[in-house]
């Protein structure tokens, strides 16, 4: 029977001996694979909430796109002006753009795009479903039979999967655009001979691996956020708890994640 | 307002809970319930704050599962029915939530048509136009809307509430605190729906509240809930005429 009490009880606490809180670990952990298995389950199969999913992508976008422009474009500026002292010491200047274009792309872009995520768009799930929660909002959707966690957590998990990878190929542009500018400010480099010392080191293997390592942090970012805000205890406290539960835990598992996919593709160069 | 009982068929129950039992941990909440609700009738559970009367209408819904005993709604056994006849069976079921549950991201009219074309299939714009602003119409609030629900009053949105369950066309209605935190003149309104509501939709009710006004106006039973089971059940009079020491004090209480 698929009942509230399933979804927002929390996990029993057994104690506060270490086999009772290894209990409560391994209860979380099957709680957490249960919501992934259930989002797959519900994710694909009809009614398809299309119209949401897209509404969502379009908030994600928009709820970060002021602040990953800026942060892009610092990002892309800074990173280029403390690597030319490097560069610089073995008379390499012109590898500049190569050294950016590989740095932003494989790991800059992604990562910075989803840290900001985690921050805006992840605590905003989290806070927005967790306020739901606590309202009864999500148990009014439940008792008219309009099944909430299709519609709450199936789209917004969706969008930031589409919607981060967008957001990490703009951000790739932007921070080029800021490095670009550090170049040309100090080496006069053209934008054409910049673009193309940009684009010559980098491979296929590169842009995929930048793309799917993007799904993946986006599928962590709304899984994590919906989490945290569907199993909210309830009370204005735990709301604040699911939407701060909802950054820390994101970023935190993007970094792991990170760790694992650089390892992965390694493999493949 | 007397309540003629010729409406209630009392040879078909449409809720029928036996032995039910419910506990949060080491706290027993529901300790044996009892309860048949009949096609047609308004049974009232009263009680004071924390006695679990809404525990009970959400093991009713579906929200909550029960520890032990059975819990019988509309033919369908609660504690084994599979997810889509739960699913089909909470069409029939409305819930009016003690703080309205309003989605606060939609308008009136959009927290009206969500169950709608998520459960009727099939319907056209027009179609769905004429059911939202009939059953707004119906709870006196066809102002409204367009109307989000913060720019709403609290007995407003407790009508919006009862709109957005009545749009499904419910056999049974679960109204939790229905007048809760309202000032008295939108309770007595709030009890003139209630029974409106039983009238013209013919539902079958479970009022929990512990407004012995709400009771008293809206109910043809009275279910008086304490340590975990039903300490009386019979109309209002009846259960008002008691010795018992600890039901007393809650009837000691100057109307209005």
């Amino acid at each position: 029977m698929d009942t509230t009490e399933n979804t927002s009880s929390p996990v029993k606490k057994s104690g506060s001996s270490f086999t009772g809180r290894l209990a409560n670990f391994f209860a979380e952990m099957a709680k957490i694979n249960a919501f992934i298995f259930r989002f797959f389950k519900e994710a694909f199969m009809p009614p398809y909430e299309i119209k949401e999913v897209m509404r969502q992508v379009f908030e994600t976008g928009v709820r970060s796109f002021t602040l990953i422009t800026l942060t892009g474009f610092i990002v892309g500026f800074i990173f280029t002006k403390q690597s030319r002292p490097s560069l610089a010491s073995f008379g390499a200047t012109s590898w500049l753009p190569s050294l950016v274009s590989i740095a932003i792309l494989r790991a800059l872009a992604p990562l910075v795009t989803a840290l900001i995520a985690s921050g805006k768009v992840g605590s905003s799930i989290g806070a927005e479903l967790g306020s739901m929660r606590v309202t009864e909002q999500i148990d009014a959707m439940e008792v008219s039979g309009t099944k909430p966690f299709k519609y709450l957590v199936c789209t917004r998990v969706l969008a930031t999967t589409i919607a981060i990878p967008i957001l990490a190929t703009y951000t790739a542009f932007i921070a080029l655009v800021g490095g670009y500018l550090n170049v040309a400010t100090n080496e006069g480099t053209s934008y054409r001979a910049y673009m193309e010392a940009v684009f010559e080191p980098i491979t296929f293997l590169d842009f995929e691996s930048s793309i799917i390592k993007s799904i993946v942090f986006g599928f962590t970012i709304g899984i994590v956020g919906c989490y945290q805000g569907y199993f909210s205890n309830k009370g204005t406290e735990g709301v604040g708890k699911a939407a701060n539960g909802a950054v820390v835990t994101a970023m935190f598992l993007v970094f792991i994640e990170e760790m694992i996919i650089v390892q992965l593709t390694g493999w493949f160069r | 307002m007397e309540i003629s009982k010729s409406h209630i068929d009392y040879k078909n129950p449409v809720i029928t809970i036996r032995g039910l039992y419910k506990s949060f941990g080491d706290m027993a909440v529901l300790r044996g319930i009892d309860l048949d609700l009949y096609q047609g009738e308004n049974l009232v559970v009263l009680g004071r704050s924390g006695t679990g009367k809404s525990v009970l209408i959400k093991i009713i819904s579906g929200l909550l599962r029960a520890d032990a005993g059975k819990v019988n709604v509309l033919g369908y056994d609660m504690n084994t029915i599979p997810d889509e006849e739960l699913q089909e069976l909470r069409i029939r079921i409305g819930f009016s939530f003690q703080a309205s549950a309003l989605y606060d991201s939609m308008t009136v009219r959009k927290n009206l048509e969500f169950p709608l074309v998520r459960n009727k299939k099939g319907m056209t714009r027009k179609e769905i136009d004429m059911a939202t602003e009939s059953v707004l119409d119906a709870v006196g609030l066809l102002h409204t809307i367009n109307q989000m629900p913060v720019e709403l009053s609290g007995g407003q949105r407790k009508r919006v509430g009862i709109a957005r369950t009545l749009i499904l066309n419910p056999e049974i209605m679960l109204y939790d605190e229905p007048t809760a935190g309202l000032d008295p003149i939108t309770c007595i309104e709030i009890n003139d729906l209630i029974n409106e509501v039983q009238e013209r939709y013919h539902t079958s009710s479970i009022i929990i509240t512990h407004d012995l006004t709400c009771a008293k106006s809206t109910g043809d039973r009275v279910a008086m809930l304490m340590d975990g089971q039903f300490q009386r059940v019979g109309t209002f009079d009846e259960v008002f005429k008691t010795d018992d020491e600890r039901i007393k004090p809650f009837f000691d209480y100057k109307f209005v």
